[in-house]
């Protein structure tokens, strides 16, 4: 395995310590003037495509890791994240338009079009949609195999062996490369970017392109009709007898 | 740029990983058009550099913070995590392997790692003061020999001024430094050193000619030399996470190579150090405060009293929007300091001394003012604002009392 090319696709998302509420209208999360931060399942994607370089310099390998994300003006602080934390350039697709997974995984595939990496890595899903479709869809956009909810990866030439967290337990996969990749929580434990990285991201290369010259329809096909916020939280009942309780999960709780 | 890939090389760190706590820090709504956003007027740049360095409190400082307090402990594996990120030589030359960052990036680095904890921070910013003292007086020898392992923290360094009988009177100091052929031998002892017994690079201010500041110079001592030791380690109201213990010498020996500057510069040394030393610890009075403040802000809000959230209540709004205001302004007289610092303007001795003097003096206010918000849970050390209290006191007096501050200001006032 000599010479490496690694696509990690990066989303701009609120911070998963924001306590969220839905906006005025009912229609989104409200997310002016929220801290927004990298997905966390996409700062594991970036660590593992450092953590390959690494790996691979060691055996006199190389690998180019390029870092991608699709969305407004904004996307670029995490772009920067990315490049501090040791991607060597990055893609910034601009659009303030919103982008469902099917928009972003054909965005995508017009980018793996343009640059050929022989992986590309993605997390699991964002966390202000939880869609887990991204990856999957690229997968079948490119026509690639794709190892998903990645625990574990071990590279060989031209192929990768992946450990899967499945519902079932965990599930070993080898697919050829090119492939995709979805990162779950265990694959690895993101690095802090040092201080002199972030100050040298500023001089690796950050290119943007638009929707417009990737030729793509980026329309949605889903209209979110309203979100609200879940009940709020009623007050518990102590229960005097096994039949009381089994009454109250029959009748008021309707779960049996 | 070669020399730059050469330390990068020799330091090859383990990567610096998170640590993997399933639980995230309690969910805050953080509103970036909050008056205490402490990322208000940054460049990007900066603000990522904060970022970090707050990730980096919360998650390596923070659940750790009491701890560290209660058993006195000194976390030389933290501070080593923080060094391979670049804290330990955060504003030194890229060449010995510092970061070479600004003065004005330095104090929202401290701010930020305060809010984690305030006594690991100050001492990380005494220990970078020293760096920087021989970063700048140092010839190219003693950079190179001290200032790599000063960065990543396998050494530690400590400053020493004050004297049992020389404190605000820093020149009047007594520790002698006799010339006697290749080598200086040191008398006196030194008095609340910082990281004192524990550090292993000691910059000590003895006197090699007359009185006054101008008969002072500077010496890098090693722990290991003849005849220097250490008191007992001080039992102190705060800043338990790192030792203070006396720093004593009889006959102790230093080479003469070890002479930083020239003689009779020590002083001058001394106090430019500690411009840059005053602008650190007022941005850890900064972190205390605003985290106090956030702590207050949450209790608030959860409170009841007479059926009601204590924020529901006008004396709570305007005592928070008060605590703002003060933690604003001080946030503001710091950040110009370090400018000034960066830009080498001529009197920024008296700016530096007023932005601590209005910091530390307002920040710990800030502080009471939580503690006081919390009720009688704030007196509880299951609670953490006692920790920022205790710990931010002695910002008051150290690195220069406040009472020096106003000698230092109203000098520059009255020079006309």
């Amino acid at each position: 395995m000599s010479n490496l090319r690694i696509l990690v696709a990066c989303k701009r998302v609120v911070d998963y310590a924001v306590k969220i509420r839905v906006n005025a209208a009912g229609t989104a999360v409200e997310t002016a003037n929220v801290k927004h931060s990298m997905n966390p399942f996409d700062e594991i994607g970036t660590e593992q495509a450092i953590l390959i370089k690494e790996a691979l310099a060691k055996s006199k390998g190389t690998a180019e890791i390029i870092a991608v994300s699709c969305g407004p003006n904004k996307s670029q602080e995490t772009l920067r994240t990315a490049l501090a934390m040791g991607a060597d350039r990055a893609i910034h697709v601009e659009t303030d338009e919103e982008l469902q997974p099917l928009a972003v995984a054909k965005l995508l595939r017009a980018v793996v079009d343009k640059e050929k990496p022989d992986m590309v890595i993605l997390g699991k899903q964002a966390i202000d949609d939880d869609s887990n479709q991204t990856g999957q869809m690229l997968a079948g956009l490119l026509n690639w195999p794709q190892a998903t909810f990645a625990s574990k990866v071990e590279l060989a030439e031209k192929a990768m062996t992946v450990t899967r967290e499945v519902d079932g337990g965990v599930e070993t996969v080898k697919t050829a490369l090119p492939a995709i990749l979805t990162t779950d929580l265990r694959l690895n434990v993101p690095r802090y970017a040092s201080l002199p990285n972030i100050m040298k991201a500023k001089k690796k290369p950050l290119a943007k392109l638009t929707v417009a010259e990737l030729g793509v329809d980026i329309k949605p096909r889903i209209e979110t009709l309203k979100v609200a916020e879940p009940p709020k939280r009623q007050g518990g009942k102590i229960v005097e007898s096994v039949d009381d309780l089994v009454d109250k999960l029959k009748n008021e709780a309707k779960v049996l | 740029m070669t020399s730059l890939l050469r330390i990068a090389a020799r330091r090859v760190p383990a990567r610096i990983a998170r640590p993997v706590s399933g639980i995230a820090s309690q969910a805050r709504y953080v509103s970036t058009s909050s008056p205490i956003d402490p990322s208000v007027g940054l460049t990007d740049d900066q603000k990522e550099l904060q970022s970090v360095a707050r990730a980096f409190a919360d998650n390596e400082f923070a659940p750790k913070m009491q701890e560290w307090d209660e058993n006195q402990h000194f976390p030389v594996d933290v501070l080593r995590k923080g060094a391979e990120l670049g804290f330990g030589g955060i504003y030194i030359r890229e060449d010995v392997g510092g970061s070479g960052l600004g003065r004005l990036e330095t104090s929202v680095i401290f701010e930020a790692l305060s809010t984690g904890c305030v006594s690991t921070t100050a001492y990380i910013s005494i220990h970078n003061m020293c760096a920087w003292m021989i970063d700048s007086f140092g010839s190219d020898e003693q950079r190179f020999k001290y200032l790599p392992k000063l960065a990543s923290m396998e050494n530690f360094a400590s400053y020493c001024l004050t004297e049992p009988g020389a404190g605000s009177d820093a020149a009047g100091l007594a520790t002698t430094a006799v010339k006697k052929g290749s080598h200086y031998v040191l008398n006196g002892s030194k008095a609340f050193i910082s990281g004192g017994g524990s550090s292993d690079v000691y910059l000590i201010m003895a006197r090699t000619g007359g009185a006054g500041p101008k008969g002072i110079s500077c010496f890098v001592v090693e722990k290991g030399f003849k005849g220097l030791s250490f008191g007992k380690k001080e039992n102190k109201l705060g800043w338990n996470s790192q030792p203070t213990r006396a720093v004593i010498m009889e006959d102790c020996e230093v080479p003469a190579e070890n002479l930083l500057g020239g003689e009779g510069q020590g002083f001058s040394i001394a106090m430019k150090g500690l411009n840059g030393g005053r602008i650190n610890i007022g941005s850890c009075s900064l972190g205390a405060a605003q985290a106090s403040l956030e702590l207050a802000l949450e209790h608030v809000k959860v409170r009841k009293q007479f059926n009601e959230p204590l924020s529901h209540f006008q004396n709570t709004q305007f005592k928070l929007a008060d605590m703002a205001t003060s933690l604003l302004s001080s946030r503001l007289m710091i950040r110009q300091a370090a400018t000034m610092l960066d830009q080498g303007h001529p009197s920024v001795a008296s700016f530096c001394a007023m932005a601590k003097l209005h910091a530390t003096d307002a920040c710990f206010q800030i502080c009471d003012d939580s503690l006081q918000l919390h009720g009688g849970y704030g007196y509880l050390k299951d609670y953490k604002v006692n920790v920022y209290l205790r710990d931010s006191r002695v910002h008051r007096i150290l690195e220069g009392t406040n009472e020096v501050m106003r000698m230092v200001a109203s000098r520059a006032l009255l020079a006309e």
